[in-house]
């Protein structure tokens, strides 16, 4: 599908999403990271629903989705899997989305023990605190999951966060209809 | 009566063995990788993780504990046979915790060079998250379980080379855990940070306190070259 897209002139470039679930945007730092290959980029991909642009909703099928972080709390869920929904190709790209990352130290917490340790019994608490609650919050999962675990994910892209390079190469390679097979000083998991 | 040299095929590729060596040790001296995880060269074979398993003579067989013998024939580098060891590496990852952007041992660390080696972008079963505790009684030594891979080379060397047994296995199966000579934890025994047993952890269960993230990112054991590029390094010696 990709390679003949990749293969045909004048064909419409291939699109891109991507999120930010529960990561820190480094992720989407490394991939502003790739310097002036970003004017290649410009000329190889659309980019669609993202961060960057702001577009916070899909109005057609995308062909390669990136997916930073990973799932802690409903709304995590939700857009994940309108993303899975909405793009050809699936993306885990970076520890958090891996594995939970950072934000996965709580999974050996139980979350009650977690939420009552920072909130009412911290020691920086100035009188009695309270637990969150208000509607508006997404509910916190039990633990922070892996892309992998919510919904198909067709690639990896180990990394926190993969190097501009390791990004570069991925996407590359994704756009033009190869298998990314990232060389043994970009495959990182950390 | 001189003894009959032995010789077998590892891919094809005809190898010379001294009398009593496991088919690892006769490989690592001709600079054949075999892929392994629990093997230490310094300890005794103990056969558990079967990273290291070839077909010997077409059945599996674990070559550090197999010795080895004239006229075997063996695949080792097949697709077959690292698919298997991806999928040990990929569920020993999946039932401890490995978090490697914080984790020390990154870089240094033998199970996820194997991982690199061996092709793993991520695991892809469900992660277990244990929550097996940190032992951090010891003065110059943290124990953190929820690392540990059970691969017994803290056992072997702390029975074998100190002459302490501070480790043991307790459990079997899913619940076998590392367990310590001793109710209060690693202080209450004898064991040292100069002890052999210290220093041959291949993950981050066992880790020598204010000795950390003193090489930095890019110059650590395995930044560079693949785990078992030194092996290979002599193959190329052998040739030429």
């Amino acid at each position: 599908m990709m390679a003949a897209l990749a293969g045909v002139p004048d064909a419409p470039k291939p699109t891109l999403a991507t999120c930010s679930l529960t990561g820190c945007f480094g992720c989407h730092m490394s991939l502003l990271d790739i310097d002036e290959r970003l004017l290649e980029l410009v000329d190889l991909v659309d980019l669609d629903r993202s961060p960057f642009d702001d577009k916070k909703t899909f109005d057609r099928l995308v062909d390669v989705g990136f997916i930073e972080g990973g799932c802690s709390n409903e709304y995590n869920v939700a857009e994940l899997r309108d993303f899975r929904k909405n793009c050809r190709i699936l993306v885990s790209v970076g520890a958090c989305a891996i594995n939970g990352g950072v934000p996965a130290m709580r999974n050996s917490i139980s979350l009650r023990d977690c939420l009552e340790s920072v909130y009412l019994n911290g020691a920086s608490l100035d009188g009695p605190g309270m637990i969150p609650n208000d509607p508006d919050l997404p509910l916190l999962l039990d633990r922070v999951y892996p892309s992998h675990e919510i919904v198909r994910i067709d690639y990896f892209l180990p990394g926190c966060p993969p190097s501009g390079d390791a990004m570069w190469e991925g996407l590359k390679a994704l756009l033009t209809g190869e298998e990314p097979e990232l060389p043994y000083q970009l495959c990182k998991y950390e | 009566m001189a003894a009959e040299p032995i010789r077998f095929t590892i891919d094809d590729v005809e190898i010379t063995a001294l009398e009593g060596q496991s088919i690892i040790e006769a490989c690592d001296a001709a600079g054949i990788y075999i892929p392994r995880l629990c093997h230490h060269p310094e300890l005794e074979p103990s056969g558990n993780c079967r990273v290291c398993t070839c077909k010997v003579n077409g059945r599996n067989s674990a070559t550090c504990v197999t010795p080895a013998a004239h006229g075997m024939s063996i695949e080792n580098n097949t697709k077959e046979l690292n698919d298997d060891r991806r999928m040990i590496i990929e569920m020993l990852f999946v039932e401890g915790n490995h978090p490697c952007p914080y984790c020390v041992a990154s870089g240094n660390c033998e199970l996820q060079a194997l991982g690199y080696r061996l092709g793993m972008q991520a695991p892809k079963e469900v992660y277990q998250w244990p929550d097996r505790g940190i032992d951090a009684t010891h003065p110059d030594i943290y124990l953190d379980h929820d690392r540990c891979i059970l691969c017994s080379r803290c056992i072997r060397a702390s029975r074998m080379e100190d002459g302490k047994t501070v480790f043991g296995f307790s459990g079997r199966g899913i619940t076998m855990r590392l367990n310590i000579d001793a109710t209060g934890g690693l202080g209450e025994t004898q064991m040292a940070a100069i002890d052999k047993a210290a220093r041959v952890c291949p993950v981050a269960c066992i880790v020598i306190k204010r000795d950390s993230y003193r090489v930095p990112n890019g110059q650590r054991r395995f930044d560079l070259a693949p785990i078992g590029s030194d092996i290979e390094a002599r193959r190329k010696q052998v040739k030429s």
